[in-house]
C-alpha cells in the first residue's frame, strides 16, 4: 500500500527523523493560514499524488509570500498531474503539503528496500540525490552504495559510517547520519514497510541532515498489523474498480484491453492474460478469483469484470482440481442470470465433475461457450470480443 | 526414485484441526501419504482424522519420528510454525500458507540458511511424488509417475502444465511448487540442482513467472551444469510494470524481472522456451521424442 509524501513524514517524525516543518491543507485558504503560521521567507506547495515526478509535472512550487502560496494553492489544487509514474491518464490533485523552504547545501540519496537475493533489508545511498534511482543505477551503478542488514542486529553505526564517509560527509556530519540513519531504519522494520525512499536528504546550510521528501511502501500482507498506517490509504488514488475488487478480497488489476478474463490462481491468471494476447487479443484485466473460486466469489468477479465498458468478452479459466465443477458452473449460469450478462462468455474448467458442469452450461440457455481447453478458450473469446485488435 | 519425499516420508500437519488443514490432511491421507501427526496447540493429547494431536512439534517428532512438516496456519503465525519446525530439527518443511508478511520471512531466512532444514514456500501448492506421497494441496489424480521433475512459482498453473504432460503419457518424478513470495525457502536453482542429481528424473520443466532473477540464476546454473532437458514458460508477458500480479512476489520494478529479460537468459541457457501456456506439454513430447531418438 502506498501512502502520501505528508503521511511517510508524520511517520518518520514520530520515529526520531529531521523532516521540515509543514502541514497538508485541502484548500486554497488553508493554504494562506498555513504558509503564516510557517513564517519562512519561503514556502514550497507541494502536491500530494501517489506517484514520483511531481516537479517537473509542475506540481512543486516556491512561494514567496503566504499570498503567494494561496495563489500556487489555487492553481494546483483539482490539477491533473500526469508524470511518468501516473500514465497518460493522470491524477488529480486533491491535498498540497505547505512546508518550510530550507537553505540546501546538498541532496543525497537515501532508502530501504528488502532485497530478495540477499533475503534481507539493504541500505542504498548515494551522492546524486534528487535523480531517479533508476536512472543512477544505469548510468553509474558504483554510485550506489549498499550495506545488508543482519535482522538480528538491525544497521549498525559501523556501517551507517561506511555509507556516510562514502557520501562525502565531513565527520560532523557522519555523527548526525548515525541516529538518522538508525531512525530511518527502526520506521522501516516496525511499520513493515516494503520501501522507504528519501530522495532527497538535504544537508542544509547551518550542518542538518532534513528529509525533503519522503516515499513509503507497506507490505500488503502485515497492514493487519498496522491498523494506524491501513487507514492512511487514500481511495481517490487507485482506479475505482480495483477499490471496488478489493472489498471483495478479489485481486483484480484493470488493464486497457477488452477482453475480460476470471482466473482461479495469480499464476494461471497472468497466463491466461498472455494466451489471450498471442490469440490476437488484447486482456482487459487481469483477476484472481482465488483457489476456491466459489458461486459468490465468481458473481462478485462477475460484477467487477462487467464495470469495465470496454468488455466484450469474458473468459472464465479455471483448473479446479479439487473444486467441483458442477457447482462451479451452477455459480456461473446463477451470476449470469442475476446480472442479465449480455456480453458473450467463454468457460474453460478442469476438476472434479466436469462433464456435469459442461452439461449445466450448455443447457442454461445462455450465452456460453464450452472451450476445450485453454487454447481453444482463448481463440475463441478473441473471436468472440471482435477478433484481434 | 523421486527428489525429497518417497514412501518413507512421515508427514506432521501444523494447524491439523484447522479447516484447511483438516480438509488437505484428508486428502493427503486419501492419496497415500503417512499423516503421522498433527500439532495445535491447546488440543494435545486429542486425535483428529484418527491422527494424533500434539502441543508442539517437538512432541510430535519425538512420539511419531516425524521427518517432514506441512503448514496450514494463518498468515500471522506462519513465521512462527516455521522457526518452530526448524527448532525441531526437521529435514523438510512445506508452508502452504498465502499472506506471510516479507520481515517476518527475513527473520525466517535468517534461521533457516544457519539449519539443516529444507523449507519449501511458503504460498505455495507444495510438491508431489506421483504414486508416493503428496504433500500440499495439488489435485492428486491429475499426476502420473514418470521421469519428468517440475518446478514452478504458481499454484494452479502447475496444475496446469502436469495435466498436459499426463494427457500426453508423461509422468513425473516430483513436482515442486517453490512459491509466489519473494522470499522463499527453495529456489529454482536449489531444485534445478536436486533434479540434475536424480537419476530418475530425465528431464525437467520450469515454471517462471514476473519479479525477481530467481529463474536468470537457476538458467546460469543450466548453461554449465545440467544435460538433461529443460523446458521452460514465464508467466507475465502482458503484465504492466510496477504492479503487483496476484503473488506477492510478481513484480516489475524499475525494468528488472521482466518475462522478456528471463526468456532470454532461458534461451542462451538452450532451455525449450515456450510462449504460449498451452503449449508446455508437446514442446516436452517433442523434445522427449528427440532424446529418445539420440
Amino acid at each position: 500500500m502506498k501512502i502520501h509524501e505528508y503521511q511517510a513524514k508524520s511517520i518518520l517524525a514520530k520515529f526520531g527523523v529531521p523532516t521540515p516543518r509543514g502541514e497538508v491543507v485541502f484548500k486554497k485558504e488553508d493554504a494562506k493560514t498555513a504558509a503564516e503560521k510557517l513564517g519562512t521567507p519561503v514556502v514550497v506547495v507541494k502536491a500530494q499524488i501517489h506517484a514520483g515526478g511531481r516537479g517537473k509535472a509542475g506540481g512543486v512550487k516556491l512561494a514567496r509570500s503566504a499570498e503567494q502560496a494561496s495563489e500556487l494553492a489555487g492553481q494546483i489544487l483539482g490539477m491533473k498531474l500526469v508524470t511518468p509514474q501516473t500514465g497518460p491518464e493522470g491524477r488529480i490533485v486533491h491535498r498540497l503539503l505547505i512546508e518550510e523552504g530550507l537553505d540546501i547545501k546538498r541532496e543525497l540519496y537515501l532508502s530501504i528496500l528488502v532485497d530478495r537475493v540477499a533475503e534481507a533489508p539493504v541500505f542504498m545511498a548515494s551522492a546524486a540525490g534528487g535523480m531517479e534511482i533508476e536512472e543512477v543505477a544505469k548510468e553509474h551503478p558504483e554510485a550506489i552504495l549498499r550495506e545488508t542488514i543482519h535482522p538480528a542486529t538491525g544497521l549498525q553505526p559501523y556501517q551507517i559510517r561506511k555509507l556516510a564517509f562514502g557520501l562525502g560527509l565531513a565527520p560532523e556530519l557522519v555523527n548526525v547520519a548515525v541516529p538518522f540513519f538508525q531512525s530511518l531504519y527502526r520506521a522501516f522494520v516496525e511499520t513493515d514497510a516494503s520501501l522507504l525512499e528519501i530522495n532527497p536528504c538535504v544537508v542544509t546550510g547551518d550542518g542538518r541532515l532534513v528529509a525533503l521528501d519522503a516515499k513509503m511502501v507497506f507490505d500488503d500482507n502485515a497492514l493487519g498489523r498496522h491498523p494506524e498506517i491501513r487507514d492512511m490509504r487514500d481511495l481517490d488514488e487507485e482506479t475505482p474498480l480495483e477499490v471496488e475488487a478489493s472489498k471483495f478480497k478479489l485481486n483484480y488489476i484493470k488493464l486497457d484491453g477488452n477482453v475480460a478474463c476470471m482466473v482461479n490462481g495469480a499464476g494461471l491468471a497472468m497466463a491466461t492474460m498472455d494466451i489471450i494476447k498471442l490469440s490476437g487479443g488484447s486482456p482487459a484485466n487481469f483477476l484472481d478469483v482465488g483457489g476456491g473460486a466459489s458461486a459468490e466469489q465468481v458473481k462478485n468477479a462477475f460484477k467487477i469484470l462487467l464495470g469495465d465498458p470496454n468488455v466484450r468478452a469474458v473468459f472464465i479459466n479455471i483448473f479446479g482440481g479439487i473444486l467441483r465443477c458442477d457447482v462451479l458452473a451452477t455459480g456461473v449460469v446463477n451470476a449470469a442470470h442475476d446480472l442479465n450478462i449480455k456480453v458473450p462468455v467463454v468457460v474453460r474448467m478442469e476438476g472434479t465433475n466436469v462433464e456435469k458442469g459442461k452439461e449445466i452450461l450448455k443447457t442454461s440457455g445462455l450465452n456460453f461457450t464450452v472451450a476445450a481447453g485453454m487454447k481453444d478458450g482463448a481463440e475463441k473469446v478473441v473471436a468472440l470480443a471482435g477478433g484481434a485488435r | 526414485m523421486s527428489v525429497l519425499i518417497d514412501q518413507k516420508t512421515r508427514v506432521v500437519v501444523q494447524g491439523l484441526t484447522g479447516r484447511e488443514g483438516g480438509f488437505h490432511a484428508e486428502q493427503m491421507i486419501a492419496y497415500g501419504t503417512k499423516v503421522v501427526a498433527g500439532v495445535t496447540p491447546g488440543k494435545g493429547g486429542t486425535k483428529h482424522l484418527e491422527v494424533p494431536v500434539f502441543n508442539t512439534v517437538a512432541d510430535a517428532v519425538k512420539e511419531t519420528g516425524a521427518n517432514a512438516s506441512v503448514i496450514f496456519v494463518p498468515p500471522p503465525f506462519a513465521a512462527d510454525a516455521i522457526l518452530e519446525a526448524i527448532d525441531s530439527r526437521l529435514p523438510l518443511v512445506v508452508c502452504i500458507t498465502e499472506g506471510t508478511p516479507t520481515l517476518d520471512m527475513v527473520r525466517v531466512a535468517a534461521e533457516l540458511r544457519a539449519s539443516n532444514t529444507r523449507l519449501i514456500g511458503p504460498n505455495c501448492p507444495g510438491l508431489i511424488s506421483p504414486g508416493k506421497c503428496k504433500i500440499g494441496i495439488m489435485p492428486g489424480h491429475i499426476h502420473k509417475a514418470g521421469h519428468v521433475g517440475l518446478v514452478s512459482r504458481s499454484g494452479t498453473l502447475t496444475y496446469e502444465a502436469v495435466d498436459q504432460l499426463t494427457r500426453l503419457g508423461i509422468g513425473q518424478s516430483t513436482c515442486i511448487g517453490i512459491g509466489g513470495d519473494p522470499i522463499i525457502g527453495t529456489s529454482f536453482l536449489d531444485a534445478i540442482k536436486l533434479f540434475n542429481d536424480d537419476a530418475d528424473t530425465h528431464a525437467i520443466v520450469m515454471i517462471g513467472e514476473i519479479g525477481g532473477n530467481a529463474e536468470e540464476v537457476a538458467a546460469e546454473f543450466i548453461k554449465t551444469h545440467v544435460k538433461k532437458p529443460v523446458v521452460g514458460f514465464v508467466a507475465g508477458q502482458t503484465a504492466p510494470p510496477g504492479r503487483r500480479m496476484g503473488h506477492a512476489g510478481a513484480i516489475i520494478s524499475g525494468g528488472q524481472g521482466t518475462a522478456k529479460t528471463k526468456y532470454a537468459a532461458m534461451q542462451a541457457a538452450g532451455i525449450h522456451t515456450v510462449q504460449s501456456p498451452a503449449e508446455i506439454g508437446h514442446t516436452m513430447e517433442a523434445v522427449l521424442g528427440k532424446a529418445a531418438q539420440r
